[in-house]
């Protein structure tokens, strides 16, 4: 890796971030948060709503809650029935769907952009005049308990990983699957989802977001339009995350009908939230990039490559995120060889990295990929919209990804070490071994 | 950044990332759509006072900007389209060839393996050489192989400082590749792993038998990704020929977007069609036939819930009745949650988490398919009424209402398609493939203004007789059809309408 060519992506990247596309952030009286990204190549809106309630925020007998609330937000008003909201989106032309993560639930419309005043008035009726009626909620619960078999009861990979989560995080909101514990989810009530729809879905717990081709002025008199009448209602509180102490090396195996062995391990380890020192959060992003930041990177030259222990593997790290973050590995390996070998080739990339510093070249090489990615990533105005969504309602700076570039070039190759050595340790590891049951074919 | 496993059922997204959960159908990608609305748009009748907003957006003529298409052919006949676009320092490039595993001649997974080989070696350069060559350059490089395209992706900065090694690079490696013996190993066992993982969960092998089905004794019958026992006698020496054949010059689109001029683009393309191999495009191969009579394949499998596929082969490119029939699917069950499937089997019963129906116009023929899971108690009753409702929409098509929804939907979600590179490439990576003229978007848009109920109606009963689709399905036990116990009246209601935008880009998935 010459030196010149990081030396010009910065320079190139300056000039990308130095004209940024303009961001604009206000609040109303009644608390709402609202960020307009102007982004003028095309004739396009996205319109979001963020809620800072995700299924951590769940209590332990609700599993599932926040995502069943969900759907209900499609199920009707006192003005419109129940799925008169997604006709009228598509009638108009556009696209909306919503989402449920362990941290947030957010909501989206995109649109040719003469109907933003649609999507604003239909946002703000269901936040308004939500209508959740036995029946509906009910006959929802149905298509919510589909949506579980399908993507969970009938993967055996995806049932492994809700185990696994169960023992990777232990004692957080994290260690239950969204979807919620299926003898849970089907006993939810309709009453429970109106209380946390009264909860949660206040102005003061929400973030909107619109990204495309708008400006502040034409947005600004739409959002008071239709938003500033919402009642301010009680923000609920939400306590402050900090760093866990180690849980201890904790292991699950399990037998499953899988025709190949897969193999989990997860080190709990800082977000850009709890970390005290907030570089760990840059140093543990490289860490990652050296690991798995391409087919350049180790796990695919030494592992699959060279070794040739797994036909696939992964490592990544989620530090975006309201608790701690997750350091993740996953792998399935070749035929013949077994999940231990497989655990101690990886063993050995963490030990590597504990014990011998990241070369340049590597170092330069997950800059590249960063600073090239943060070009990519303007192509899209959902994606930009994601991404305001995201920081905003963890609480994090707006400029993250703006400054992220600037931030990683600070890390060094000893700062790699040292997380590597703080974090990457057993007490802080889950290892789980998934294998065929007993009589079936490896 | 990083690649993701070969093996497809393995879920790593759902492990690395917060697992999210979405109350929609799948989200649908929206490519690029262009479009001058002239003229009136229909008028829609705003339902009551609320929303507010209706009569105003009702009104408002939707903006659809118009893509700058310019095409050219290489010396050597490859065929190129390129849209400029100077809003971001970067430049996509996309070879499309008619090499996917159509071309297999019975070797099943040869085109898949040929085209997972690339990138894994090249004159003087080893795949490490490769990987770190775009890496450090900040450019991702992909391939990929599908029934009809064998597909080769490249996205790079557009600065020349790392635009020009990245095509040097991009040029030998899709011109020179060396197929080592060791990769093939390799990436052999990989696909095999991934096979195996595929029968771990019933989705895969519902849709490979779902294909064999429609298919029998043509080439899109075939496992596209190779089977058990099909994947290992493959040698190098066939990769060598299948990449000689069907790789060459005359059998590529070349599609480009982004920061660079008509001038750049025309020695870009240049240089990418001199390094491959000389040859002409490959000969068209025969329309598939339709199943004259129903056709039931059941896969027991120990589900939770059971996986029903219904279809038939039923269009191809070029299809006459194509607008027409896009037009009708959106009402029926194209359109998401406006369609009359998901009103019907999710919203109203809860039945099932998604249904969807769709035309899939490949080169040689394409499939209508429709597609749900449910909880085996339910799949009677779920097959029952599905096939109900697609026998009462060919024998009446929409509604005047339902037509006009559906028209101001599709006319109004095509500037969604304009949005971003990533959606125009794709877009003009089908034009250049199925031969489409240069304003097919813009022809499209107006034979959908175009079309009526009756020719709807008509175009459905030439097309799909719900006797004759194929009933395929995986889960504890096959499902019967039973009557009907609360089938909607006839006429229907109004159920709105639709979204589109990917019109060009459907076919290939």
């Amino acid at each position: 890796m010459k030196k010149w060519m990081l030396g010009s992506l910065l320079a190139l990247w300056a000039g990308v971030a130095g004209a940024a596309l303009p961001t604009h952030s206000f609040t109303l009286d009644n608390g709402l948060k609202v960020l307009v990204r102007e982004d003028h190549r095309a004739p396009v809106v996205t319109v979001m709503v963020w809620f800072k309630a995700g299924s951590i925020d769940e209590a332990p007998y609700e599993t599932g809650l926040a995502h069943v609330l969900e759907h209900m937000m499609f199920k009707g008003t006192e003005r419109l029935g129940p799925g008169d909201f997604s006709k009228l989106v598509a009638r108009y032309g556009g696209l909306s769907n919503a989402f449920t993560s362990y941290d947030y639930t957010g909501y989206y419309q995109q649109y040719e952009v003469s109907r933003l005043p649609l999507a604003l008035e239909l946002e703000a009726d269901r936040l308004a005049n939500l209508k959740i009626e036995d029946e509906e909620f009910h006959r929802e619960l149905q298509v919510v308990l589909e949506e579980r078999r399908m993507r969970t009861d009938d993967s055996p990979t995806a049932l492994a990983w809700e185990k696994f989560q169960a023992i990777a995080r232990p004692g957080t909101g994290y260690a239950h699957p969204v979807i919620g514990w299926r003898s849970l989810l089907a006993q939810l009530q309709p009453e429970q989802a109106r209380s946390w729809f009264q909860r949660f879905y206040v102005p003061g717990n929400a973030t909107l977001v619109i990204a495309g081709d708008v400006t502040r002025e034409q947005v600004e008199p739409l959002v008071e339009r239709f938003f500033a009448e919402l009642p301010a209602g009680h923000t609920p509180p939400r306590p402050r995350q900090t760093i866990n102490p180690p849980a201890g090396e904790r292991r699950l195996d399990l037998a499953l009908p899988v025709k190949v062995p897969t193999l989990f391990m997860m080190y709990n380890v800082p977000s850009l939230v709890t970390a005290e020192d907030k570089r760990d959060f840059y140093a543990l992003t490289m860490l990652a990039g050296v690991l798995d930041g391409g087919m350049s990177a180790r796990i695919e030259t030494d592992l699959v490559r060279g070794q040739k222990l797994v036909a696939g593997a992964g490592a990544s790290y989620s530090g975006i995120q309201r608790g701690n973050g997750t350091f993740t590995i996953q792998a399935a390996p070749n035929p013949g060889v077994t999940l231990d070998q497989v655990e101690a080739g990886l063993r050995e990339q963490i030990e590597k990295l504990q014990t011998t510093l990241p070369s340049e070249a590597e170092m330069a090489r997950v800059r590249a990929g960063v600073l090239a990615s943060q070009v990519y990533e303007k192509d899209s105005v959902m994606g930009q919209a994601m991404e305001l969504g995201t920081l905003s309602t963890l609480g994090l700076d707006l400029d993250l990804s703006e400054r992220f570039a600037e931030e990683l070039s600070k890390v060094t190759a000893e700062d790699v070490q040292r997380v590597a050595q703080e974090w990457l340790v057993p007490e802080r590891l889950a290892v789980g071994h998934v294998q065929p049951e007993q009589g079936e074919e490896k | 950044m990083s690649r993701e496993l070969r093996v497809t059922s393995f879920e790593k997204h759902s492990a690395t990332q917060g697992v999210m959960w979405c109350s929609g159908l799948l989200i649908r990608a929206v490519t690029v759509v262009s479009v001058v609305l002239l003229g009136a748009c229909a008028s829609l009748k705003p339902s009551a006072d609320f929303p507010t907003t209706e009569a105003q957006v009702a009104a408002s003529e939707p903006g659809a900007p118009v893509l700058d298409i310019q095409s050219w052919q290489t010396a050597e006949g490859a065929k190129v389209l390129f849209v400029p676009s100077d809003a971001l320092p970067m430049l996509d490039i996309r070879l499309v060839m008619d090499a996917g595993s159509a071309r297999d001649d019975g070797v099943e997974g040869l085109a898949s393996l040929t085209s997972a080989l690339l990138g894994e070696g090249a004159d003087n350069l080893n795949v490490d050489d490769i990987a770190r060559g775009f890496e450090d350059r900040g450019a991702a490089f992909s391939s990929s192989s599908y029934r009809d395209m064998g597909i080769i992706s490249l996205r790079t900065l557009s600065d020349p400082e790392f635009r020009d090694p990245v095509l040097a690079l991009f040029g030998q490696v899709i011109g020179t590749p060396s197929f080592p013996q060791e990769a093939l190993e390799r990436i052999r066992t990989q696909m095999l792993q991934g096979l195996r993982m595929q029968q771990q969960v019933p989705g895969p092998q519902v849709e490979k038998a779902f294909m064999a089905t429609l298919y029998k004794g043509h080439p899109y019958g075939g496992a596209s990704g190779g089977a058990l026992e099909s994947l290992p006698p493959i040698q190098r020496s066939q990769l060598q020929q299948f990449y000689q054949t069907y790789y060459a010059a005359g059998n590529a689109v070349i599609a480009m977007v982004g920061a660079v001029d008509r001038q750049q683009a025309e020695a870009i393309a240049s240089q990418i069609s001199q390094a491959l191999p000389a040859g002409p495009g490959a000969a068209k191969l025969d329309r598939a036939r339709p199943l004259e009579q129903r056709q039931r394949e059941h896969i027991t499998f120990p589900s939770a819930q059971t996986s029903i596929l219904l279809g038939n082969q039923s269009t191809w490119r070029g299809n006459p009745d194509h607008v027409a029939l896009y037009v009708g699917n959106m009402v029926l069950g194209g359109g998401g949650f406006a369609s009359i499937l998901t009103d019907e089997v999710r919203q109203k019963r809860g039945y099932v988490y998604g249904i969807g129906s769709g035309f899939s116009a490949m080169a040689s023929g394409g499939p209508f398919k429709v597609s749900f899971k449910t909880a085996s108690e339910n799949a009677d009753q779920a097959l029952s009424l599905t096939l109900s409702l697609i026998d009462q929409f060919v024998q009446q098509g929409p509604t005047d209402t339902q037509l006009e929804e559906a028209k101001t939907s599709i006319l109004g979600s095509f500037a969604l398609g304009t949005a971003d590179n990533s959606d125009i490439i794709g877009q003009l990576g089908a034009i250049g493939f199925y031969d489409l003229p240069l304003d097919y978007l813009q022809q499209f848009s107006q034979q959908v203004r175009e079309v009526t109920a009756e020719d709807i109606r008509l175009a459905f009963q030439r097309t799909l007789d719900a006797g004759n689709l194929a009933i395929v399905s995986i889960g504890p036990q096959a499902p019967e059809i039973v009557p009907v116990a609360d089938l909607p009246a006839e006429g229907g209601e109004d159920s709105g309408a639709v979204t589109v935008a990917n019109e060009a880009s459907r076919g290939e998935e």
